[in-house]
């Protein structure tokens, strides 16, 4: 039971965070207008975030599940 | 190009496997096999929220949007990592009470009110019936496209008359799968696994479909990532497209308004809804889905961008609508496979959604549209109809018809003139509408039936007036001049500037408004009266699930029912054999043999209850279940009396929980405390008869030998002599005895003086030896001696440690045998610490004498053949080795003689401490 609580707490610190990274100002940030490694750095930014952020919540997920 | 009938084929081809899986589905689920009941399922089940418009859509907004398509679905990912918070109770509170879509959720958490079921369905049906039509779109003109009917993308029956409309054909087909998926019988919890089954199948089509055309336009016609990218910097107006200021208008807020209603539609999109909540099979199929729905989300859009950029490279603006892009690029370089991979792709997304979102829809409308209005007409009441599910799955089917006919409707009348993606904006915030209501229904017991009514329709009204009215006026079925001028000529009225607000896209601009007005509604009128008893009673219902647990709900109405009446009530719409099944397992739970022998009790109308509002709705399941009850709703003061009652209850037994527990680890401890007490006590009683025991025999012998010299003046010198002598030896003795107690009492009780000086270990041992050599010497036994080369120093005190060894080397001379005997006394070092060992060849101890010999007053061996003692020396040596950090202890076999060791740490702490302070 705590254990699922302390999931649960996780996830909704994990929603917090990716409500701020996705939004403005952090989103203006990573607004660039040159290339990044030859991509755009809004695209690569977001879909790395993205990447972490599903991995995080993966991390929580499956751990809760033990 | 292709052609038409290889397209049509293809498209078959794939419908019949489709339904085959979901026969299979089905199947299995009948023989208790489920294939859907796994997390991996039902996770790629929820990817039904990627339609057409993620598919076909997503690329021709990033045309026109660059980065825009992302907040579609950075919201669905916010929202996932929420689920165990808000979609994990929504499972719970559905599955307790049987509730089958979301008009019935709301309707059942307002007091069951048909009103609010019928109000809900409205606007699922308005604003899906667009999301339809654009499924429709998106394959009439992909067929289009393929077959090369129409060269600019546009459609090519639009202008034939209706029979020659071959969308037409496209949705009566997708009805007639509809029905076979969906509503081929009657399901009391309203579940599909044969279609969960294909949905799930469809999701993984998609994507890999999606994959292969991503991965054919970025390496296949162009080199890669880097070369796509390179190239569109180049170009300063796709450049454009790549930052997020640029692409667009709208601004962060409406990279924040999309998000957020993309946020809310992934939760409260009807056919969301049948996946996620109905079709669950196990709560804990939702923890997998947390990251793997995100994760198809992620992939499915990781080429979008290249697929747009690449397209608008190939082909230069205007030429090409953008929203084909993945059928078109694959034509135009002449792989006429992938493009109908492409396009099966596409149909798989189009058809999971129409199949979905139809069977959610045509659900509400049924059991919270038409069968309330059924039941309120006196024809209905009166007829006696034994068996209702005919009828129901009639209402369904037609209802499936009816709302994909609307699709294609919406699709005729107005769906050229919107994109993909606009219409599926409109749709999502028609249903961002329902979360004030499902929210606040779920967290916050004080909303009412009038709360929830004003909210949904405020906000409904608004949404209508700001987004739905604009786009039909766009698309030219209404006259534009109140678009600019505003209603009435009524400038504040403009539906896209409402009140004068200009600088925010539609989108935003309409879900600001519409929320506002729904959330202040709901609030506000939900606060003008208190909530009445069955509200009271629903919204503890649901916001208290959890604490509930699974078990049967609390029933708040006094009333009782015969099994007669009801079973022939559920058996009316769920069928004769599956009602007497229902209610044979509800009697073997309820520990009955037989039906008849149930109870007409509150639980046995509940439970008839809940098993109708899974198949006509709760609303309906009230009307019909308190037509044959005899039954007195309780007023608000009374279901909050119970309520109160039974948290009271809960608190007091809690409490008094807690204080038996309590009381009981202070009674353990008591008890523990008393048996130590006890102990002690009779330790000291040992302790006292030992000591007088010990007192009296030398006391006895010096008084019988002083009263024959008191007696006996004429004792011989030399007897005299002998018997002051013993005087002596037994005063000595006596004394000795004494300061032996003493002794121990001081050290016992840390009041022992210590006067701590370096002392040489080695010469203490010798020292000891030579003391004590003469004894053995009397009794013809030798003490060997055996030191090491190098001085030992230590902090201790002389005298006590003298008295150990003495003690210890005087025991073992005590036991040895005559003649024969060899004591030996080792020093040794060892990590840190000296080490004596005084081993003889003695008797030896028993094994349960081993503990004993510590003990005051207990000397060692037989009770006659013990030699002379107080039976503290091993008790006072213990306690001060122990004194000084160390250890005593004793080894020993019997008939082998035995080894008393003690170690000292070399730097003893207990040595260091105070040379005086100890007094």
């Amino acid at each position: 039971m705590m254990r699922r609580g302390l999931a649960g707490q996780r996830l909704v610190a994990t929603f917090l965070g990716g409500a701020l990274l996705f939004n403005y100002p952090v989103l203006s940030l990573l607004d660039g207008s040159e290339p990044f490694f030859g991509m755009p750095m809004l695209w690569a930014c977001l879909f790395v975030i993205w990447a972490l952020l599903i991995a995080v919540v993966a991390w929580i997920a499956e751990r809760g599940a033990r | 190009m292709l052609s038409g009938t290889v397209v049509v084929a293809a498209s078959f081809a794939y419908l019949l496997v489709l339904f085959a899986v979901a026969w299979y589905g089905d199947r299995r689920a009948e023989q208790g096999r489920s294939i859907i009941a796994n997390p991996w399922t039902y996770a790629m089940s929820l990817a039904v929220y990627c339609t057409a418009w993620t598919y076909f859509g997503s690329v021709g907004r990033a045309a026109s949007g660059g980065v825009w398509f992302l907040p579609i679905y950075l919201g669905p990912t916010l929202a996932m990592s929420l689920s165990w918070v808000v979609l994990l109770k929504m499972i719970r509170i559905s599955r307790t009470y049987r509730i089958t879509s979301i008009a019935d959720f709301i309707a059942s958490r307002y007091g069951k009110s048909h009103l609010l079921g019928g109000l809900v369905t409205i606007i699922a049906v308005v604003g899906m019936v667009p999301y339809i039509a654009l499924q429709l779109k998106a394959i009439s003109s992909g067929y289009s496209v393929l077959t090369g009917s129409d060269d600019s993308g546009v459609f090519p029956f639009a202008t034939a008359s209706w029979f020659n409309d071959g969308t037409l054909y496209v949705a009566l087909t997708l009805a007639l799968f509809t029905v076979l998926f969906g509503a081929r019988h009657l399901d009391a919890a309203e579940r599909h696994e044969g279609m969960v089954a294909a949905i799930a199948f469809e999701s993984v089509v998609k994507l890999l479909a999606f994959l292969v055309i991503g991965g054919f336009v970025t390496w296949g016609v162009y080199e890669g990532f880097d070369d796509i990218f390179a190239r569109a910097f180049a170009d300063p107006e796709l450049a454009a497209l790549l930052s997020l200021k640029t692409a667009s208008t709208a601004g962060y807020g409406g990279w924040f308004a999309m998000t957020l209603l993309a946020l809310l539609s992934v939760i409260f999109l009807p056919r969301q809804f049948q996946v996620t909540v109905v079709e669950n099979v196990n709560e804990q199929h939702l923890r997998r889905a947390t990251w793997l729905f995100p994760g198809y989300l992620l992939l499915i859009n990781i080429f979008v961008l290249p697929i747009a950029l690449g397209g608008l490279l190939y082909f230069g603006r205007g030429t090409v609508d953008p929203d084909t892009f993945v059928l078109s690029l694959p034509l135009a370089h002449g792989e006429r496979g992938l493009a109908l991979l492409a396009f099966i792709g596409g149909l798989s997304a189009a058809t999971g959604m129409v199949i979905v979102e139809t069977i959610a829809v045509s659900t509400m409308v049924c059991n919270d549209l038409v069968m309330p209005l059924l039941l309120s007409t006196e024809r209905f009441k009166r007829s006696d109809h034994p068996d209702l599910t005919g009828l129901l799955l009639g209402i369904r089917r037609g209802a499936i018809v009816v709302v994909l006919l609307l699709g294609y409707l919406y699709f005729r009348l107005a769906g050229e003139a919107y994109a993909l993606v606009s219409i599926g904006l409109i749709s999502f915030a028609a249903v961002a509408q329902f979360a004030p209501a499902m929210l606040g229904g779920m967290y916050w017991r004080g909303g009412t039936r009038e709360g929830a009514f004003a909210g949904l329709l405020a906000g409904f009204v608004v949404w209508a007036y700001t987004l739905m009215l604009p786009s039909v006026a766009k698309s030219g079925w209404l006259d534009r001049t109140f678009l600019d001028q505003g209603l009435f000529g009524q400038e504040f009225l403009r539906p896209e500037q409402l009140f004068g607000l200009a600088g925010l896209d539609s989108i935003s601009h309409a879900l600001f408004w519409s929320l506002t007005a729904n959330i202040a509604c709901y609030v506000l009128v939900s606060l003008a009266r208190v909530p009445t008893g069955q509200e009271a009673t629903q919204a503890t219902l649901f916001v208290d699930v959890f604490s509930r647990g699974q078990d049967a709900p609390a029933t708040f109405w006094r009333g009782s029912a015969q099994v007669q009446d009801l079973q022939p009530l559920v058996a009316r719409f769920l069928g004769a054999e599956r009602a007497r099944r229902m209610f044979e397992t509800y009697a073997r739970e309820r520990g009955v043999r037989s039906i008849a022998e149930l109870k007409p009790d509150a639980g046995l109308v509940q439970f008839a209850e809940t098993q109708l509002a899974g198949a006509i709705g709760s609303a309906s399941a009230r009307v019909m279940v308190s037509s044959v009850v005899q039954e007195e709703p309780l007023g608000l003061d009374e279901v909050m009396d119970i309520l109160d009652e039974a948290s009271q209850v809960r608190a007091y037994s809690h409490e008094l929980e807690e204080k038996s527990q309590a009381l009981e680890a202070a009674t353990g401890e008591l008890r523990a405390a008393n048996e130590r007490l006890k102990e002690l006590d009779r330790l000291k009683d040992d302790f006292m008869s030992s000591v007088t025991h010990e007192l009296r025999t030398p006391l006895t012998s010096i008084r019988a030998f002083s009263e024959m010299l008191l007696d006996d003046p004429k004792i011989d010198l030399k007897d005299r002599t002998r018997f002051l002598g013993i005087i002596v030896s037994e005063t000595e003795r006596l004394t000795r005895l004494v300061n032996q107690v003493l002794d121990m009492a001081k050290i016992e009780s840390g009041h022992a003086e210590w006067h701590n000086s370096d002392i040489d270990m080695r010469d203490l041992v010798g020292h000891a030896v030579e003391t004590t050599e003469q004894i053995f010497r009397d009794r013809g036994a030798v003490l060997e001696l055996d030191l090491p080369d190098h001085a030992l120093h230590l902090r201790a005190d002389r005298d006590r440690l003298l008295q150990v060894l003495l003690n210890l080397i005087s025991n073992a001379a005590k036991f040895v045998p005559n003649d024969t005997g060899v004591a030996r006394v080792r020093l040794t070092c060892e990590a840190g610490q000296l080490r004596v060992d005084v081993t003889d060849n003695g008797p030896g101890i028993a094994p349960e004498q081993l503990g004993v010999i510590f003990e005051k007053f207990r000397q060692g061996g037989d009770e006659r053949a013990r030699p002379q003692g107080t039976g503290l020396g091993l008790p006072i040596s213990r306690q001060i080795v122990e004194h000084f950090g160390g250890r005593l202890w004793v080894q020993s076999k019997p008939g082998e003689g035995a080894t008393f060791s003690f170690v000292l740490p070399l730097s003893p702490e207990a040595g260091d401490g105070p040379d005086h302070a100890m007094t």
